[in-house]
Order: structure tokens, then sequence, then C-alpha cells
């Protein structure tokens, strides 16, 4: 069946049901179409479950960067339960007020991450809190109608999660048929409410139980900003009116400020709301502890290298601050790297590893052995270990096994130092190495730090820290070394806790000192003495200092700096030196970008402008900006509107293709002077026209006759 | 001029004083000013950017972490060639610059005059012509000026009122000076009117002959780049100083053979002998070879964009074919020209969910496909979508609803685009919904199908169309009914260059059919006017006097192609 019709847009192929497949063939894609299948099934399987492991990870993180915001918000909600209940007893004071509790939840502008936030409050709240929970976006509520239509909606099928089954298809039906408004809302909660205060006895009891007495309807508007004012007054302006009868409340998604209720609401309607507002983590706080729990970890074995991280932190940071896309670039790193490098079979836990090192295949034997970083160290060994490792398939597995591990020793050690490191940096005035451990990660694994000019200027500023800073960020060192998991640390920590040892000891000494120093000085200045005098004190008195010893203090610190020094020259050796370094990380960053963070506008203007990068053909060949003629039609095409205004008058382009195209088919020009246009010429004209007009660079234009206009980027 | 006539001027100007008149004198006298400034002004503009240049360390470091961060994004892309974004956006995004309606037949016969071999022309070349050397640059300016005067002059002899109130600001002061015709700032102008027109002439003279490009001057690069920057912002303020657009008058009717229908077009084409044949399926073959690395990603929750010049139908079709037969899947073509996004969700519940029944709104369908979907894991559902960013499935609404279904796990979407402004279409909520891969692939094959439908070609297409409709209406009428028809063309044709021509009034025409012996009452008229409304071949409106104005509603030339066909057969 064709998929061209002049009646039709849409075809639908449904294969006989036999010829369906049942279960989802994805790891039949992932080995086909590609010459060296090497264990994809191996590889594929890897690939999904470290995946998922990473995937729940970030849920969990998600989740606790969450709870003190939910916390809050509950406690907020018993708070203002409590009061709807006080108000039902003090009659008087209920039909005074008329106050729907509003919680503004400022979430900042990572529209894309507070779905999942969303999804998870609405399930906190479902579990503690409430089972009536709504949460309504713009675009399903275009109207008050619609909203109470969903509300209603997503109401009933709550009730039906709460209630036993059997009352489903009642419920549906009355779905259907009830009117929506708020009277029928209140009935229906009446009603509700009532049912389950009578019905103790029953198996739901338990789950009731989690809930509150008289649990309030929570009303979520996810998107507050993007919801038409009326819709949102007409709603408040109703509930405030039935919020005697139910207890209500909203919660208010905001993405910019809470400015905007004031913008959306007028005072009148503002003023029924009793306002409290929740703030939620930064975005850049969760991109911190996500990169920080998934990167820069040995728990996963799988690695992003400089380039890569620089594309995403990027896009993240230039482009939509939006950590799910962050995350979403990371998988997709991960699928290309099982995708493309053969033995990224070996990126697993480190005995797993091991394992299937010894069954590999000759071929993977040979991967390995034109590695790169395989190669160096090979030629790094002695000549008959050389030719052991070139030839013999066993010696080489051994040795990948003994690679692999110094790989994982590698990592073990990296993280706690970059810590450290970063511990040291980030107080340093002007952040010579960056604010953020990512930073500092990037510029490590990309090259040899210490060689580096920040590096260079940062360890001048950690040599004149003051003592209580440096004993502080000892402490914290000594702290990240503890909790490390490498054993080798032993002997740091030691060194290091001496340090502090000795800073403890020099302050009963120094201030002795420092005192006597002092109060000479002071004396002297206390001395009358004119101004002559007085520079001249000054500058013998920097004088002596500079030409004094070093204190006892700084000798120390300096001490303390080149131990630091020493641990990085020693331990953040830039990942590409490590020997088998490509089974772990993903390096090919273009990857990445072209498929996350594409040009289309770029690709199509290269095309136009240049058909050489696409059609490698030796005619096309020119130079940046100049076209042959003999490129496409379209090319020529859009080469010749580029000069034009805003108009182009049809007939005079048609007269310059014409021109352009005669010339290569060998007819003198001149010859074709009528003004008659060849036929063929012609369509070719009014197909590369109409091309251009689906790309959007013209419109056809009625301000003159046979004029289009043209639509871009000189032109309007 | 004498000292004398100006004196009397004054005297005549003292004489009409009216505030408006004032007023319009001292603006004028203003903007004459201010152009005479401009050279000056660039001046001054130069100074800035120079000033700019200096700018403190602090942002010098930005500006390099910009640089960083556009070397991450950009740079990599010169590593595979089949990537287009190793061009900077600065060849791109380029100001408006003044355009002269000659250049175009100017670069054709460039690239014409050396067959197969290549042209050196360069875009970004042009701009930075005038600045090399400022007086040429002052000539042009000055030919611009030239030209709005000469064109100024037309209208006053050939055009009604009408147009010429259609000039826009800076035509009406030019209007408005010559209405007074001698305050002293003028007469100036024209004296050097005079010497410019004598150089525009031998400027205007050499573009046509032989123009080669200019070698490109060897300046130092900062001082280069300064010109280029100065430049720039005049030619900015030049081309946006008028909205006059410079193009030539001729029309497609003077040439014979201008009317191709869909078909002859078709096989003009077929006839046209396919260029790089073997590029192309290079190019096409390197796509298929990512076919199962699509498909596994589909598998994994990403939807595919697929971009890049040229027509990807073929590329999906093959696709489909090859990797989907088993599979139930959905081809939407989003070029056809009434497709809607309730056709595709009406084509999921009926055809893939065999569901019958109706639906209040596309939202209420949209409900029952997530939780169709989500009920059902073994449902799958592969959608193809030609064209996602056309007319019809381009708004807001549409593209909501799409990344919706986009979104669910079962259901795959891989999809074209081709619009340059297509990515505008998502904010970053659709995106995500949506969850797109970007894939270039560039076929630079034709758009055949897409173009083929009626309404995206251009006014050749719809005038064949319109004629072949218009003789086929009339030659179902009556004798009579076609004399009606033809007085009424007739009369149109005559009225034809009177822009204020409101159409010709019932009782008039009334009269002429009288006189014609075509209706013996008005009420027969009527009875075929309402035919011809119904085929839409006339249009009635009320004049602002109450009278009932009767127009056809169709382009001249089409018409009278119409008339003169009509005499053929008669």
């Amino acid at each position: 069946m064709s998929t061209c019709s002049v009646s039709k847009g849409c075809f639908v192929f449904k294969p006989s049901s036999k010829k369906r497949r049942k279960s989802s063939p994805t790891a039949d894609y992932f080995s086909e179409g590609k010459n060296d299948s090497e264990d994809s099934g191996l590889r594929f399987a890897t690939c999904q479950l470290l995946w998922n492991q990473i995937n729940s990870e970030t849920k969990k993180i998600q989740e606790e960067l969450n709870k003190q915001l939910f916390d809050n918000l509950i406690s907020f909600l018993r708070q203002s339960d409590t009061e709807f209940q006080t108000k039902k007893i003090e009659w008087m004071c209920r039909m005074k007020s008329s106050e729907i509790p509003t919680a503004a939840l400022v979430l900042g502008v990572n529209v894309t991450d507070h779905d999942l936030t969303f999804k998870s409050l609405s399930e906190v709240l479902q579990d503690n809190v409430t089972p009536y929970v709504v949460s309504l976006e713009a675009k399903e509520c275009p109207g008050i109608k619609h909203l109470l239509q969903k509300l209603m909606g997503q109401l009933m099928d709550c009730c039906i999660d709460v209630d036993s089954s059997e009352e489903e298809d009642c419920v549906k039906i009355s779905q259907k048929k009830i009117r929506c408004s708020m009277a029928s809302l209140s009935k229906w909660y009446e009603s509700v409410t009532k049912k389950t205060g009578s019905e103790t006895p029953s198996k739901k009891r338990t789950s009731s139980s989690r809930h509150w007495q008289s649990p309030p309807i929570v009303v979520i508007f996810k998107d507050m900003e993007s919801f038409t004012t009326k819709v949102l007054q007409d709603f408040i302006v109703m509930s405030g009116q039935h919020i005697h009868e139910f207890p209500l409340i909203l919660i208010f998604g905001i993405a910019t400020s809470p400015m905007i209720i004031h913008r959306l609401l007028p005072q009148s309607i503002s003023s029924l709301l009793c306002i409290e507002l929740f703030q939620s983590l930064s975005c850049k706080e969760y991109l911190a502890t996500v990169i920080d729990k998934l990167l820069l970890t040995t728990q996963f074995p799988f690695k992003l290298s400089e380039k890569a991280l620089q594309v995403l932190i990027n896009i993240f940071l230039y482009h939509d601050f939006s950590v799910q896309n962050f995350i979403k670039g990371f998988q997709l790193s991960i699928v290309e790297h099982f995708y493309s490098q053969p033995l990224s079979v070996l990126c697993c836990q480190l005995l797993e590893a091991k394992k299937r090192v010894n069954s590999l295949s000759h071929s993977q034997c040979e991967n390995i052995r034109s590695l790169p970083s395989f190669r160096r160290y090979v030629e790094s060994q002695v000549s008959e270990k050389q030719i052991a490792l070139l030839t013999e398939d066993n010696f080489l597995k051994e040795v990948t096994q003994t690679l692999l591990e110094d790989l994982h020793i590698y990592h073990e050690n990296y993280f706690p130092v970059l810590r450290c490191l970063h511990v040291f940096t980030a107080s340093l005035p002007k952040y010579p190495l960056g604010k953020q451990v990512r930073e500092l990660h990037c510029a490590c694994l990309g090259r040899r730090v210490w060689e580096t000019e920040e590096y260079g200027s940062a360890v001048q500023l950690m040599r004149m820290l003051a003592k209580a800073e440096l004993m502080a960020i000892l402490q914290k060192c000594v702290e990240i070394f503890t909790s490390s998991s490498g054993k080798q640390f032993s002997n740091t920590i030691e060194k290091l806790e001496e340090f502090l040892a000795r800073f403890q000891n020099l302050e009963v000494a120094e201030t002795s000192e420092v005192q006597d120093v002092s109060v000479s000085t002071q004396k002297e200045f206390q001395k009358k003495t004119d101004l002559y005098h007085l520079q001249k004190t000054l500058l013998e008195l920097k004088e002596s200092k500079r030409s004094k010893k070093l204190t006892k203090f700084e000798m120390l610190r300096s001490e303390v700096v080149d131990f630091i020094d020493s641990l990085v020259r020693s331990y953040l050796v830039p990942a590409e030196m490590q020997p088998l370094n490509e089974v772990v990380y993903f390096n090919t960053a273009n990857i990445l970008r072209e498929h996350l963070n594409a040009a289309p506008r770029i690709a199509l203007h290269t095309a136009l402008n240049n058909p050489y990068c696409y059609l490698k053909n030796q005619t096309l060949k020119s130079d940046t900006g100049c076209i042959s003629n003999t490129a496409p039609d379209i090319c020529i095409v859009y080469k010749l509107h580029l000069e034009c205004g805003r108009l182009i008058n049809l007939v005079d382009w048609l007269e310059a293709f014409s021109t352009v195209v005669t010339a290569v088919e060998g007819t003198d020009p001149a010859s074709v002077a009528t003004d008659q246009v060849d036929e063929i010429i012609h369509a070719r004209f009014i197909r590369a026209v109409s091309e251009l007009e689906l790309l959007g660079f013209i419109k056809p234009s009625k301000q003159k006759t046979d004029h289009v206009a043209r639509l871009t980027w000189g032109g309007c | 001029m004498s000292h004398l006539e100006l004196k009397s001027n004054k005297v005549l100007e003292a004489r009409f004083v009216a505030d408006e008149d004032v007023l319009k004198h001292i603006s004028d006298n203003g903007g004459v000013k201010v152009r005479k400034d401009r050279a000056q002004f660039a001046l001054n503009v130069k100074r800035f950017v120079k000033k700019l240049e200096n700018v403190s360390d602090d942002e010098t470091q930005e500006i390099l972490e910009d640089q960083n961060y556009v070397a991450v994004l950009g740079t990599y892309a010169k590593d595979s060639l089949r990537n287009g974004a190793s061009a900077g956006g600065g060849e791109i995004y380029l100001f408006q610059t003044p355009k002269r309606s000659g250049k175009m037949a100017e670069l054709a016969s460039e690239l014409a005059r050396t067959p197969g071999k290549n042209v050196t022309f360069d875009s970004s070349q042009y701009p930075e012509k005038p600045a090399s050397t400022p007086q040429s640059n002052k000539k042009h300016a000055a030919l611009n000026k030239a030209q709005l005067k000469s064109k100024k002059n037309e209208f006053v002899s050939t055009t009604p009122y009408r147009l010429r109130k259609r000039l826009t600001a800076p035509n009406l002061y030019l209007d408005s000076e010559s209405d007074y015709s001698a305050s002293c700032s003028e007469e100036e102008e024209e004296e050097e009117d005079h010497k410019e027109t004598s150089d525009v002439i031998r400027d205007q003279k050499t573009p046509i002959k032989t123009r080669a490009p200019p070698p490109p001057k060897k300046t130092p690069a900062k001082k280069r780049k300064e010109e280029m920057m100065s430049s720039l912002v005049e030619e900015y303020f030049e081309a946006h100083s008028s909205s006059k657009v410079l193009t030539s008058d001729r029309t497609l009717q003077k040439l014979q053979k201008r009317k191709l229908d869909q078909q002859t077009l078709l096989d003009l084409l077929n006839k046209a002998p396919p260029a790089y044949t073997a590029e192309l399926k290079e190019l096409n073959q390197q796509h298929e070879s990512l076919f199962s690395k699509w498909m596994l990603q589909l598998h994994l929750g990403f939807s595919i964009v697929l971009y890049g010049l040229g027509s990807k139908r073929d590329l999906l079709e093959k696709f489909r074919t090859s990797l989907l037969q088993e599979s139930v899947h959905l081809v939407v073509n989003g070029f056809f020209p009434s497709i809607t996004v309730r056709s595709i969700l009406s084509s999921i519940t009926e055809e893939v969910l065999d569901y019958t029944g109706t639906f209040r709104s596309p939202l209420d369908q949209l409900d029952l496909i997530t939780k169709r979907f989500k009920e059902d894991s073994s449902l799958e559902l592969y959608l193809l979508i030609h064209n996602l960013d056309s007319k019809m499935l381009r708004g807001d609404k549409s593209q909501q609803i799409l990344a919706q279904l986009a979104s669910l796990p079962n259901i795959h979407l891989i999809a074209s685009i081709d619009h340059i402004n297509a990515p505008l279409m998502w904010d970053q909520a659709k995106q995500s919904l949506y969850n797109w891969l970007w894939y270039e692939t560039t076929t630079f094959s034709p758009y055949l199908e897409e173009t083929s439908y009626e309404n995206s070609l251009l006014v050749q297409q719809s005038a064949s169309l319109a004629l072949s409709s218009l003789t086929h209406v009339l030659h179902s009428l009556t004798p009579n009914a076609r004399g009606i028809f033809r007085l009424l063309a007739q009369y149109h044709l005559e009225n034809k260059d009177n822009p204020s021509y409101p159409g010709l009034s019932f009782q008039d025409f009334y009269q002429q059919c009288r006189e014609a012996f075509l209706v013996n009452s008005d009420l027969t008229l009527r009875a075929q006017l309402t035919e011809f409304r119904d085929h839409k071949l006339i249009r009635t409106k009320r004049g602002t006097d109450g009278v009932e104005y009767l127009f056809i509603p169709i382009d001249n030339g089409i018409l009278t192609d119409f008339l003169e066909k009509e005499e053929d057969d008669m």
C-alpha cells in the first residue's frame, strides 16, 4: 500500500495478527546493522542493567532532595486542616473568614523537571494526607467548565481507588451525567465522607486510617503562569463561597517568582487566599547532587570524558536548566557507549569484569590491542613482554585483568583527592579552579591539572590561607578520606591529622611570639615622631619582616600545601593516560551535541550554500562563500535570492536562473537572448522555488504581481 | 537661484502660515540635515565600536567563557564532515543590507560566464566593498537617493493619488519637499543632485558591463574588522531608512509558456537529467545504515526527528518498509493540505484501537488513547510523520497533543521537519515530552510529493487551475449567462488601471444587459448572478452610498486569457 493519496493524510498499517511480534526485540536492534556484533547481547544486558540502576538512583536523589519541601508542605496542610476543624466548631469564626489555604510552590525555571516533582508530591500526599488530590495543567483547562470537569473526573477516580470496585460502574455513569458545579462537588464530598465514616469496620480501614479525618481536597495547579486569569479567578471565587462545606487546599506551581500571583489575581481575589510560600531546591544544586552521586563515584563503572561532560553541562547552563535533560543526555551517552564500543562489555563491576575478561574471544583481544591507550602501555614495556602481549591471548587477558583493577583503584583514589582539592580551592578568592566540583573534575579529566596556570595561582593563594581556615579545611579533608572506601589513604589521614595536631601546638607557642612583636611595635608608634621618622621606621619594619625567617606557621602551611600538591600530582592524573580507559569512558562528545543540541538552520544553510559538504563531487568543490554553477538547482536559486531585498521579482529570478543553467549546458547565453525560457528549465525553476517556499525562505506576496516576499535573514 | 526669489517665497510662506506647515518645514530641514550628518554619525559609531573593544577584564573573561562554550559546541562539528554545523552563525544571521535591483542578474551572468568553473562570489565581501573606500560608499547612498527621486517623479506623473499616498515615510517627505519648491536646503540639494546623477550614470554603466569583484584590500585584520562593523551599521540604517523595495515591474505574463499544470510539470522534470546520482546514493546509504540504531533508540523511549535539506520521505518510507512491516504503524503525511490532529487521533482510535465512538474534543480522544496504551503494554504503535512542521500541524495545540502522544512509552514517533523555523514550534515542555534525538539527514532529493499539492506552488499553478475552472463553469451555463459574464469581465478589464474602481453597480449592469438583450428583468439578472456568486466568479460589495457593486475577484491576466479563448471559440 502506498502512502501518497490526494484524499487522505493518514495511513494505518496493521500486519495480520500471526505475523505480529510479541516480545519487544530491542536487543535485536542493538546488534543489527553492525559488523562486529561481539557480545552484543551481553553488552545490551549490561547497558540496561546499568541504566536501570542509574535511573533508580536519580529517583532516589530526587526524593531525598524533595523530602524537606514535602515535609514543610504537609505540615502546612496539617495546620490548615486543624484550623478547618476548629472553625467548624466556632461557627461564627467560620462565617467570617472564607480564606482558602494556599501553598505557593516556587520551583524555578526548569519547567521540565516539575512534572516529576508534582508526581511524587501527589503520591506523597495521597499516601499521607488525603486521597483527594487533583493536579491540573493549564493546557487541559481552557475554560472554567473544563477545569471543573477535570477536577470532578479526577476526584471520582480517587474515590474509586478508595472504595470497593463494585461501585465503579455506577460512579462512571454518574461522572458523565453529573453537572459539574461547585454545589455538586460539595454534595459529593459530603456523601463520600459519610460513607467512609460509616463503613469503619470494612477492610479499607487501614488505608483510611493513614488519612486524616475529613480529608481535604488538594488541588494542584501545575503551571500557574499559563492559566488564564479568568479561569483562576472564577475558580477561586466559586470555591471561596464553598469553603465552609468542604476543606479545600490549593497548591500553585510557580516557575518564575511569587509576584506572579499578584500579577494574575487582583487584590479582591487574592484576599480570598491565605498564601504561604515554599521554595524548592534550585536546579543548580539539584544538578550538583546528581553529578556528585552519579559521576563522582565508583559505584557506577561508566564514566563521561571531559568533552562529553562539558557538552552536557553546557546544554544545561546555556539552554534549559533541566536536570531531566541532563539525565537524558547521560542515558544517551550510555547507550551510545555500549552500542559503539565493543569492549564496553567490560564496563561493569570489577569482579564481573574480571570474569568476562576470561571469556573474551580472539577478535575482542584484537580490539583491546588496537586501543590507543593500550598501545601506549605496550610501548612502555620491555620487548619480551611486548611480544607476549601482542601475540598471546591468555597473557593479554591476565594483563587486562590487572589493568582493569588498576583502573578501578585509580578511580577509588581519584575521587577523594578531587574532593579534597575542591575543599581547598572552593574557598579561594576568584575561584581559579571553579566554584563547583564539576568544574574541577572537568579540569582534571582533560589534562594534567598541575600544569595549568589556574592551578598555579590556586596553589599560590593556598599558601596565603589563614590558620583557622586551613584547619577547617584540613578537618574536612580528613573526613573525606575517612569516608572514602580506598584503603591506601590511612597514611594520608595520619599525615593530615599530624598536621592538624602541629597547628594546634603552634597556637600556644605562636600567640606569645605575636604578642611580643605587636607590643614592641606599638611601643614604637606611641613615641612622638614626625612624618619623616615614621616613614623611616615603617620602612625598617618592612625590611626586617622580609628578611625575617618564615614563622613556624608559615613553614607548616607551605608543608601542608606541598603535601596536597603531591597528592594531586600522584592521584589526579588525567584519565586518558590510564590504559584501557576507553572501556569505561565515553568520549565522542560530538555525537551528544549532534543529537541533543542540533542546529537545523545551519545545516540547511550549509547544504544550500556549500553543497560540496554533502555531495563529494569535484565539480562542486569551491571556497567558502562561492558556489559552483553546476550545483543543484535549489542551491543556485537560493544563492540568487540572497541578492534580493524584501521582494523578489519572479521573472528576473527565472531569467537569472536560466542564464546560469543554460551556461552550464554549454549553449551560449547570447543565443537564448529571446525572452522565452526553455520549458524544462522553467519546470526546474518552479520546483526549486516551491521547495524554497516549503523550507520557509519565501512566501507568495500580493504587494506586487508576480513577486514573492523573502522571509529570512537579511531580507525582512 | 536668485536671492530675490527666495525672498518672495519667504513672503509666500508667511501668508499660508499653518501650524502643520511650519512643523513640516522644520522637520524637513531637520531631515535633510540628518542625512547630511550621516557620515559623521558613522564616525561616531566607529568610535563607539572602538570603545567597546576596550572592555574591562571581567568582560573579556566572560567573552572567553562564551568562546569556550562555542568551541565545545561548535568546533567538533569539523570532525565530522557530514555535519553542516561548521558554518558559523555570523554568516547566516546578517543584518539586512541594501540591495540593488540589478544584483541578481549580475550574479547570474557572473556565474554563467565561467561554465564549469567556480566563480568567486562572496556575499560577505559585498558589505565590505563600500567600506574599503568611503567615497564609493557615499556614492552608493547618493545612488539610492537618486533612484528614490526618479521613482518619485515617475509616481507624480503616472500614478493616481491613492498610490502616491501609499508611499512610505521617506518618500512622503521628499514629496512634500517638492511642494515647498524653494526652501534653501532644497536648492542645495538639487545642485548636489546634478552632480550626483552624473556620478550615478557612470556608476550604473559599470555594473552591467564588466564588474569583477574588487580584490579584497589587504588591511590589518583589526582595522578591517572595525571598518566592517561601521559599514555594517551604516548599511543597516540605510536599508531601514526606506521601506520601498526596488524591483522591476516585469510580470510572468510576458512569457508565453507560463502556465504549467502539475502533470506537465512532472513530465518536464522527468525529462531533466538527474544530477549527482552517485553522490546522492552514497548519502542515502549513510542514512540507511542508521536504521537499526533508530529502532533501538525508539525502543528506549526517545523520539527521532530528521532535519536537513532534501525530501526525507523516501528515506522514511524505506525505513518503514524495511523495519516496520511486522508491527502496527501509522504514516501521517503532514504536507497533506487538510490533515488535522483530529484525523490522526481518529485513525489511531478507529483503526488501531478498533474503537467506535465519538469524542467531544481531541483531548478526550487523547485521554482514551493514553488510557488504552497504558493498560495494554503489548500494544505498540510506530508513528511516522512526514513534515511535522506543516502548516496544518504546526499550531500550538496540535503540537501539544502530538507531544503527549509521543510521550507515551508504547508509541514510537519518528518525524521529519523541513521549515527553517520549525524548532520554534516547541518550548521546553513540549521538547521534553517529545524527547527528541536529532538526526541530520540531508538527502538533496527533490520535494516532489510535498510540493505537489496545489497550494504549495506559486502563481503558475493556481492560475491554470482558476482558468480551467472558469471555463468549465461557464460552459455549463446558457449562452445568455455567458454573455452576462463577458460583459462584466470586459467592463472589469477596461477599468483595470483605475485603482479606485469599485466595481460595476447593479443598476448600470442591468442597463447594459438589457441593451445587449441578455435579460428582460432585473429578477432574471439576479438569478444569474446568484449562480455566478455560488461559483465564486463574482463578488458583491456595498459602496458607501449603499449601491451594490459587482466585481470579479480573479486575476486580470486570467480574465484576459479567458476572453481571448472565448473569442477563439466563437
